[in-house]
């Protein structure tokens, strides 16, 4: 039912085509109550992701549950025994705010627990670095049904260094975490800055050979995984893709190009609906 | 007190000491995050009102003496220096920068003064005036710059006020895009641009996206302009290829070494603009370039040699304004916390952006925005859009319901647009108003009709039926 002073847009058809808030109506010519408090729902929700902090116990349970679940991952003792390990890290950024405006101090790792993953060094030939960064919702919703998806057809010849999960890290801080344990690769996953629409954004970025000179432009990017976005299946294919051809090249960024990609052909035709005869 | 090697300034019985010119004006700035990251800002709130009395001293004569970046290093203090206008600047030339901003606010400036005056100012004399002048001064003088510009419409005369129509979707599609352009545009908006940011970002997707909205432009007899932003070398590629080109977009900022982390120069902005200039797509005026600047993107670069985000950004201001622009949009809360933390630093950038551009000369708009992990919400748009508006300001965004389902941040919306000539009796540009009143979608008296004009309705009507 219509809300009383509310005008309506005759164009709500349009509203399959795209995720914009597109006719939404109108109060006079402002925002009507509902849409305008629906907004300020999903603002909320996208404050939280940011400002909740990433419960570590809590999303290692989640994994292990996952685990568990998976017919061809619940026999696998050695997976078990990884999550059980986990080292968990902090960066130098003492608290949220502080996080939010010193992105440095973000891919610093705090000294606390350097001793730990010295100690856990070896020779291998990939890292998993798990960082809340700017979303814990993101980590806890999509971490574990990623690694369920991912880890059962990853090459049994590559050698995984124990898991990290760093609180209030940037992406950059897994060079530190790699480097640290003497892994060739090391893969990030960590909470993407949320949009109003996706709160729960997951990235993912390879790194090969990290050290203490490596730039945004040696890493590869695989971002908007969630559900609603880039599906784990997906995500795992292009990971499998970029550390396999990280492998072989022996590097990463921007000389590694991802053509993993679906090229989308669909766009043929420069007519829109609008013009259309 | 100002010596060659450095400024003194003895408060009671404590004194100051700031090295050179940068160091002044870095620590004269109110606080920002971006120039606290950057290790220039003043360390106590008492240090940097000492650094605005000793700035407010600083005769305007030295920003051309003492360049904040060395002449030989950098061709954007080259362009400054060389473009500055010596016979005009003799009017100012024996004012300190404190008797600048008591000449800007006085009665006898006005707009004619300021607009004989823009070449004498430099960005960096602009930066150091609005470092010391409060919200109202900022809002004040810039209402008194008046900067209009053409192309298929005449934006930024007094009393109106224009969008851009961001129609941005996260794969591109047409449909979708075409389903925002028309919300857009029936909701009054698109006056400065329709203009897409393009989630794949290659020649290819560019032109069937300059192919579309030049299709939708025709069909409706829209006086308006397209662009897609996209680097500046992929629209050369385009203009080249015949594809229609009407306005040419670059992100700038205002070091040289900035631009090259761009992958941009003067030179190669010189030869797109004359590239689509030849093309002769304007109707009423020429101006076609759209420059998009932001407080913080030297500092990202590594690109700032110590100078603090501000005085970086007017330099910005000092490539755009060789060439003409149409618009030039500040993109001020885009960046993140770590370069302007809250509401009321994006509050006092967005109005230093749109004074110093002004000053300048230049056809300044602002994407009054915020990222989710800003200290900001709705609100804080509400009075920066407020503000600007007051201030003259000549254009904003318009996006369906404030969200960019594309670049994940918030911005203003086609009622945001309508919130803001309505209140204060602003109205688009001209030739699009009337365009407005002729499709029925807005009566003079900016009523927004309940309908779909015919025309629209048939296209919609075959979209449902197809």
């Amino acid at each position: 039912m219509k809300p009383p002073f509310v005008i309506q847009n005759p164009w709500e058809t349009l509203k399959q085509f795209t995720d914009a808030r597109i006719a939404l109506g109108r109060a006079g010519s402002s925002l009507p109550t509902h849409e305008m408090l629906k907004f300020q729902m999903e603002h909320a929700m996208a404050r939280d992701a940011v400002h909740l902090p990433l419960n570590g116990s809590e999303l290692l349970g989640e994994i292990k549950t996952h685990l568990s679940r998976a017919s061809e991952l619940s026999a696998r003792a050695d997976l078990q025994k990884w999550i059980d390990q986990t080292i968990t890290l902090n960066s130098q950024a003492e608290n949220r705010d502080q996080y939010l405006q010193r992105p440095d101090l973000g891919r610093c790792l705090h000294s606390a627990g350097i001793d730990e993953l010295k100690r856990s060094a070896g020779d291998f030939d990939l890292a998993i670095c798990l960082v809340d960064g700017l979303s814990s919702i993101a980590m806890m919703r999509n971490v574990a049904p990623f690694l369920v998806e991912w880890l059962p057809s990853l090459d049994p010849s590559i050698s995984l260094a124990p898991l990290t999960l760093v609180m209030q890290g940037r992406v950059a801080i897994g060079d530190a975490v790699a480097q640290t344990l003497n892994a060739k690769q090391v893969l990030v996953l960590i909470g993407e800055r949320p949009g109003l629409s996706s709160p729960d954004s997951m990235g993912l970025y390879l790194t090969y050979a990290p050290n203490a000179t490596t730039t945004d432009a040696d890493r590869n990017c695989v971002s908007n995984i969630r559900l609603g976005g880039l599906s784990y299946p997906d995500a795992a294919h292009k990971a499998h893709y970029l550390i396999n051809e990280s492998r072989r090249l022996q590097l990463s960024g921007v000389q590694l190009k991802e053509r993993s990609e679906v090229v989308d052909n669909t766009l043929t035709s420069a007519k829109s609906f609008l013009t259309a005869r | 007190m100002s010596t060659r090697s450095g400024f003194q300034y003895v408060f009671g019985t404590q004194s100051f000491h700031f090295s050179n010119l940068a160091e002044l004006m870095a620590k004269a700035s109110p606080l920002r995050s971006g120039d606290v990251l950057a290790n220039v800002a003043a360390h106590t709130e008492q240090e940097r009102a000492i650094a605005q009395m000793c700035l407010a001293d600083v005769p305007l004569k030295r920003f051309l003496q003492e360049a904040l970046i060395p002449y030989e290093q950098d061709e954007v203090t080259r362009l400054i220096l060389d473009e500055h206008d010596a016979q005009a600047f003799q009017r100012i030339s024996h004012l300190t920068v404190g008797d600048f901003r008591n000449f800007l606010l006085g009665d006898t400036c006005t707009t004619e003064v300021l607009q004989s005056l823009k070449m004498a100012i430099t960005p960096e004399m602009a930066a150091a005036v609005s470092k010391i002048m409060r919200n109202q001064d900022l809002i004040l003088v810039a209402k008194k710059c008046s900067v209009v510009t053409q192309f298929r419409n005449t934006i930024g005369l007094p009393g109106h006020f224009s969008t851009r129509l961001q129609p941005n979707h996260p794969t591109d599609d047409l449909t979708g895009i075409a389903a925002s352009i028309m919300d857009g545009l029936l909701y009054a908006n698109g006056d400065a641009v329709i203009g897409i940011n393009p989630a794949t970002d290659n020649v290819q997707q560019c032109s069937t996206l300059l192919h579309m909205l030049d299709d939708v432009i025709q069909h409706y007899q829209i006086p308006t302009q397209s662009c897609v932003l996209t680097h500046v070398t992929n629209t050369l590629e385009c203009i080249h290829a015949g594809i229609p080109v009407d306005l040419v977009f670059q992100s700038i900022g205002g070091t040289e070494a900035t631009n090259d982390s761009f992958g941009i120069n003067l030179a190669l902005l010189a030869e797109a603009q004359d590239a689509a200039l030849s093309q002769q797509r304007g109707t009423v005026g020429q101006n076609l370039m759209y420059f998009e600047t932001g407080q913080g993107s030297s500092l990202s670069a590594n690109a700032h040699h110590g100078l603090d985000q501000q005085t970086c950004e007017a330099r910005a201001y000092g490539v755009a304004r060789t060439f003409n622009p149409l618009l030039v949009n500040t993109v001020v809360g885009f960046i993140g916390p770590e370069y302007l933390y809250d509401g009321k630093q994006i509050t006092r950038a967005g109005l230093e952006d749109h004074f110093c551009g002004k000053l300048l000369g230049l056809p300044m708009g602002c994407d009054v925005c915020y990222t989710n992990h800003a200290e900001a919400d709705q609100n804080d748009m509400d009075n920066l859009l407020t503000l600007l508006a007051n201030a003259g300001c000549n254009f904003i965004m318009g996006i369906p319901g404030s969200d960019d389902i594309m670049l994940n941040y918030q911005t203003t919306s086609f009622h945001d647009a309508l919130y803001i000539r309505k209140l204060l009796g602003l109205k688009p540009a001209p030739e699009f108003e009337q365009w407005l009143q002729s499709m029925d979608i807005m009566d003079k008296q900016f009523s927004i009709s309940d309908a779909i004009p015919a025309p629209f309705a048939k296209n919609l009507k075959a979209l449902q039926n197809h």
